[in-house]
């Protein structure tokens, strides 16, 4: 591990403290962190092991699936502005979650809410790749993206509408926003499992990716298999997007910034830039979810704004740097 | 450009038109008996005016209620809405019923409004109850809208004994917290608040500073810790938002200690039905005040 | 002992036939120049001999697994794809791909195949610069580097000196005959005649998917064959200081 690693670690490890001692109620640092270690019988226990530990640790797991997410689909089409939000796989989990709650399957089989939305990004990959092509270009990838994003997004809404429950309508915003508000342990639990699958999938691709600086072609050479390299990516990527989506909704951007910040810090190479994005995607959302709390702590202002507040400008400014390539 | 000012000619016309509404309900309100002439073919297109007309109506007076009036969850009057003709709030369809009298909500479509205002349809706009007092203002207002004042003040005096009642005027007063889906909290000046508060309950939003009501996030909830937990009724079909009502913390409030469920048809609107509400959560409150 | 035997080896692109019953064997210590005009299949070949693409009849090296394949066999492909801002030592570190297995760090040997491949290529002084924001001859250079630290019996390489100056060319195609002269075998696919006559000890020269000559420089660049393949006539002479070779005019 190096120093790079040692810092994110400890920066990540200081914004967890912070996140479990952010939060409406009125409990001193010292009181939050004695009653989630030790207990006791008021509400301040409950409210640091039911609501603050399950949420940030919510945040750490779904950003660092983003973040790796966005690393992985990088390094394999090449172009750093693949991003699970931006080409369509949140959308498209979100959607397969939707259906999961709707249908009423989440509610008799807890696990079918993240399996279903591993489907819908399955489903989402396949399609960005297919359209995208193998290399993918980025007016196709951003093109494929938007297309699917629009008809998910369509489908969610449509779903939604036509559900008989007067919420569900309202909910719309949660899908294409995200959220991190009264979470309890288990989502952690559901999501654990299908995360932890995706990132020992995905973190086993560095040496495939790494081969890719050098071009499909050149990389079957060096002996990495690519239909293999590609199915992994897929259902790694679908694992981790699909449970992360599940339960906090889609949360844009993050697999954009992450990588774009430490790509330098580690030198370009893809698979070093695997688990540091990991890291880094999970700063980035624990430090939002602080934010958003600190902003408006009285009301559920979505991830996915803060998130986008920061990532739309960064994507401007790669269409800006890219736009030869574009046209 | 010319594009824009129609635009904002629209958009002018329409406030204006709003304001006709207002005005012409407030004629209708006013001038119902001065007129001296009872409405014939009265469409009601909102859940509780439904509930209200059908108590007060004369016979074959009103023709239409909405059709959550039909819905068992949400109205105290499913079985009596299953004779009328059910409408959806359009506009078109109200008008091809050929109505005298239009009742609605100020909750119900501005546009629907609006458009039915145009086709010169007299429409009354009732406000939403937020207190026990209301309903007994709504009750009144109905009659006269109806031309059956007499009927209504007969079940405004029914009302207000049965109150007097039920009312708890104890100095125990155990705190309450209504939670609905998405952390939405009932307050003291709201209608569920006021029944909470008839039966003998102190709001626990008020020391969260929630007046009407509003969002609670659950960790305050869960510092508020009230003696009872009442929830938001759950609709039809799925909904995240509703997730919220089985949350670990709030089924850690809710272990060994008195809670209770809103029924939407006794809680939601300002009818007489309220006292069904109150009636209920007498048991509740003697489950913390005589254990 | 042969490095690489092709037989019979066809392959069909969008129905159309691109090579037909191409055979051959390359042995150790050759460095083969493949010639031919354009769209004669010369890239077509080489990808269908190391299995990238699909083809009919047999290849020794497309028979073999992925992992031990990129052992024996290097591939510098004609598109110079450098996809993200690495340094040039991390690029040519990637030959050693196949050498390690996942997750191990280089050792001091690969190390040394680095450097080695590094200093062949004249790079010593480019080892921390940014691979991408090299000029295209000097990301040439770089990507041989990569290839010959593969350290693989042979290597393939599809216009390896297109684009770079006449000296790089000269010390590129030097380096590959230094191989061969080593023991290694080197495929080489060129469009300069004079550079082949020189540097390579066999040439294989194609034409419409076929092979029409096969053997030294001497024997396959005679003037009737440039009629007839290039169109074109020729200065072909044995001199004190080499071979030399040089197109003249249209025919």
């Amino acid at each position: 591990m190096t120093r790079l690693a040692a810092a994110l670690l400890a920066f990540l490890t200081l914004l967890f403290g912070i996140a479990l001692c952010v939060g409406p109620a009125q409990i001193t640092p010292l009181e939050s962190l004695y009653a989630l270690l030790f207990g006791g019988d008021g509400p301040a226990t409950l409210v640091m092991r039911e609501i603050r530990l399950p949420r940030a640790l919510l945040a750490v797991m779904v950003g660092g699936s983003l973040g790796l997410a966005g690393a992985a689909m990088q390094g394999y089409l090449r172009n750093p502005l693949a991003e699970p939000g931006l080409i369509g796989v949140s959308s498209s989990a979100a959607l397969g979650a939707v259906l999961a709650i709707q249908t009423g399957l989440a509610a008799s089989v807890a696990f079918a809410l993240p399996a279903m939305a591993l489907i819908g990004a399955v489903i989402g990959v396949l399609l960005v790749i297919a359209l995208a092509g193998p290399r993918g270009s980025s007016l196709t990838l951003i093109l494929a993206g938007i297309a699917i994003s629009a008809l998910a997004s369509a489908l969610i809404s449509l779903v939604l509408n036509l559900s008989p429950n007067p919420y569900a309508a309202s909910e719309i915003v949660f899908w294409m926003m995200g959220s991190l508000a009264d979470r309890s342990m288990s989502h952690v639990w559901i999501a654990v499992p299908f995360m932890a699958v995706g990132l020992a999938v995905l973190l086993s691709l560095g040496r495939g990716l790494d081969a890719l600086t050098l071009g499909e072609d050149a990389a079957s050479a060096l002996g990495i298999r690519l239909s293999r390299l590609r199915l992994f990516l897929v259902f790694g990527t679908a694992c981790v997007v699909g449970a992360g989506t599940a339960v906090a909704g889609t949360i844009g951007f993050v697999g954009l910034v992450v990588p774009h910040i430490l790509r330098p810090l580690v030198g370009a190479q893809p698979s070093r830039l695997l688990w540091a994005s990991a890291l880094g995607g999970a700063i980035m959302v624990l430090a939002a979810d602080i934010l958003v709390r600190v902003i408006l702590p009285e009301r559920d202002l979505k991830l996915g704004v803060v998130t986008a507040l920061v990532g739309a400008p960064l994507f401007l400014h790669l269409i800006y740097k890219t736009r030869r390539q574009l046209g | 450009m010319a594009l824009t000012s129609r635009a904002a000619l629209f958009t002018l016309a329409s406030v204006l038109n709003f304001k006709l509404i207002s005005f012409a309900a407030a004629l209708a309100l006013s001038g119902a008996v001065a007129l001296a002439e009872m409405p014939k073919r009265v469409v009601s297109m909102n859940l509780c005016t439904d509930q209200l007309a059908m108590m007060l109506a004369g016979p074959g007076q009103l023709i239409s209620v909405s059709h959550l009036a039909a819905d068992p969850r949400s109205s105290a009057l499913a079985d009596e809405a299953a004779g009328y003709v059910l409408n959806h709030g359009r506009a078109e369809e109200i008008y091809l019923m050929r109505p005298d009298l239009v009742i609605s909500s100020s909750f119900s479509s501005r546009t629907t409004l609006d458009m039915l205002a145009r086709l010169d349809i007299p429409v009354a706009v009732l406000e939403p109850a937020y207190s026990l007092e209301d309903v007994r203002a709504r009750l009144l207002q109905m009659g006269d809208l109806l031309g059956r004042s007499s009927v209504a003040e007969d079940m405004v005096a029914e009302f207000d004994a049965r109150l007097a009642e039920l009312r708890m005027t104890g100095n125990t007063r155990p705190s309450a917290a209504i939670y609905h889906a998405n952390g939405y909290i009932s307050g003291k000046h709201s209608l569920s608040g006021q029944i909470i508060d008839a039966a003998g309950f102190d709001n626990a939003a008020v020391e969260a500073g929630v007046a009407m009501g509003g969002f609670l996030p659950l960790e305050l909830l869960a510092m508020l810790d009230p003696d009872a937990l009442i929830l938001g009724r759950r609709y039809r079909g799925a909904s995240r938002s509703e997730e919220i009502l089985d949350h670990p913390v709030v089924q850690k409030l809710r272990e060994g200690r008195a809670s209770g469920a809103i029924t939407d048809r006794d809680w939601v609107c300002g009818t007489p039905h309220v006292l069904r509400a109150i009636e209920s959560l007498g048991a509740l409150r003697a489950e913390i005040v005589e254990p | 002992m042969s490095l690489l035997s092709v037989q019979n080896l066809s392959v069909n692109l969008r129905k159309r036939p691109v090579l037909r019953d191409v055979s051959f064997e390359v042995g150790a210590g050759e460095c083969v120049g493949l010639l031919g005009p354009n769209g004669a299949g010369k890239s077509t070949l080489m990808r269908a001999c190391l299995g990238l693409i699909a083809a009919e009849g047999i290849s020794t090296l497309a028979q073999m697994p992925a992992d031990k394949r990129a052992r024996l066999a290097a591939w510098l492909p004609q598109n110079h794809e450098i996809a993200w801002p690495v340094s040039v030592e991390t690029l040519v570190m990637l030959g050693r791909l196949p050498h390690m297995s996942a997750g191990q760090r280089p050792t001091q040997a690969d190390k040394d195949k680095v450097d080695a491949a590094l200093a062949a290529l004249d790079l010593d002084g480019f080892r921390e610069r940014i691979a991408t924001q090299l000029s295209g001859g000097e990301q040439a250079r770089v990507l041989i580097a990569r290839a010959l630290a593969q350290d693989t019996p042979l290597i393939l390489a599809d216009e390896p000196v297109a684009g770079l100056d006449p000296a790089h060319q000269i010390s590129t195609m030097q380096s590959f005959a230094n191989l061969a002269r080593g023991g290694r075998s080197v495929i080489v696919s060129l469009h300069d005649l004079g550079l082949a006559s020189r540097h390579c000890t066999r040439l294989i020269l194609l034409c419409k998917g076929e092979i029409v000559a096969d053997g030294t420089p001497a024997e396959v660049l005679t003037l009737e064959r440039m009629a007839q393949v290039f169109g074109i006539r020729a200065y072909f002479a044995q001199t004190d200081d080499g071979p030399i070779f040089q197109p003249l005019e249209l025919i």
